[in-house]
């Protein structure tokens, strides 16, 4: 089993993807998608890092709602502070210590603060482990600091148990 | 189609629109590189993503053909590649910076800058 | 109704566009065009995706998604070439 499916969270993706991007449309698009799930894997398996264990799938799907609503807001916020007077504005740079030791959850996690609280990730200190960000107002740097934690990577450490 | 998933639609549209025209609004307006970096970063990939859905939803709907998901392809395909375009050019940005070849470039407003990484 | 949620869909993206090519004129700096380029690519998908959706036709949705992967791409080896001054590692 391993030797065919080296990934299977890669190989479920890659299968997923075929069939939404062909619509599912016939039986033919479904085993091709599966062939493929098989051989994309198998052809490229040199390239990924090894996985992180998923411990809590059903926390990771909470976690992508909260995520949702949280892109949501974020951009409301945003929005707004790109329409409003600009001098009101107080933009930094903040460094956000991790507690996580992944590179892979730390890339993620940089991914999740860039799409969310005003914030843009620029750089994962992987010696010190770091999270530089760029946020465009920020009164409070400790808070947003507490934020980024508590909301996000508290949530990443319990889902990859890391 | 019915009049609610007509208005659903056409909410999603106008929505996804103005977060479009936000997103470069705020490229166009804001002072410093790294601000200018969240307008498209954020407000772009929503808009883009509301568009996408409000095409999802109508290509469902039309009687003629069946669930039409393949829309989801490019917007989870954005949300990947939207944070890491934002990694990269702050990268490259910090890196002229530091090497001084920003021609032009005023001062930047953001506080403490850090110096290299 | 939806006729006209599109129509203003395509005025407010034109807007945005005519915004990104003013950031991509002025600059001040290379890596303010390259964003500019890149949120012009981004908006296009959507100006495609509305044109889909007005002319009642799936077949742009192909012409999206590659769009926005050769759009990705391209950003990618501009910040590459910024980095290290060459786009190969």
């Amino acid at each position: 089993m391993r030797a065919i499916l080296p990934f299977p969270r890669l190989s479920l993706m890659v299968f997923l993807l075929w069939a939404v991007i062909t619509n599912a449309a016939s039986l033919g698009q479904l085993v091709l998608g599966a062939l493929l799930a098989i051989v994309i894997p198998l052809l490229s398996r040199d390239f990924w890092p090894a996985p992180p264990p998923l411990v809590r799938p059903w926390r990771a799907l909470r976690f992508m709602g909260v995520f949702a609503l949280d892109i949501v807001t974020a951009n409301w916020r945003v929005a707004r502070q790109i329409i409003g007077p600009l001098h009101r504005l107080s933009p930094a740079f903040v460094e956000v210590p991790l507690d996580l030791r992944d590179p892979f959850i730390a890339t993620l996690l940089g991914s999740v603060v860039s799409l969310t609280p005003g914030t843009v990730s620029i750089h994962v200190d992987q010696q010190r482990w770091v999270l530089l960000v760029h946020a465009l107002d920020v009164p409070d740097p400790q808070a947003l600091i507490d934020e980024i934690k508590e909301r996000y990577e508290q949530a990443l450490k319990e889902i990859f148990a890391c | 189609m019915s009049t609610a998933t007509e208005f659903i639609i056409s909410a999603l549209i106008v929505l996804g629109a103005l977060f479009v025209l936000l997103g470069s609004v705020g490229l166009a307006r804001l002072p410093d590189f790294f601000m200018r970096l969240h307008g498209p970063t954020k407000a772009t990939t929503l808009g883009v993503g509301a568009t996408l859905l409000a095409s999802a939803i109508f290509f469902s709907v039309q009687d003629s053909e069946g669930i039409s998901l393949h829309e989801l392809a490019p917007l989870f395909f954005l949300f990947i590649t939207a944070p890491v375009t934002a990694y990269l050019l702050a990268k490259a940005a910090l890196h002229r910076r530091s090497s001084g070849r920003n021609s032009g470039q005023p001062a930047p407003k953001s506080k403490q800058l850090p110096g290299q990484h | 109704m939806l006729n006209a949620a599109i129509e203003i869909a395509f005025v407010l993206v034109a807007v945005a566009l005519a915004l990104n090519i003013y950031r991509l004129l002025v600059g001040p700096d290379t890596t303010d065009r390259i964003l500019a380029l890149d949120t012009l690519g981004i908006n296009t998908i959507a100006l495609l995706v509305l044109y889909g959706i007005s002319s009642n036709s799936t077949a742009y949705f192909e012409v999206a998604l590659l769009l926005a992967l050769l759009g990705f791409v391209g950003t990618v080896a501009l910040c590459k070439y910024l980095l290290r001054g060459d786009i190969s590692e």
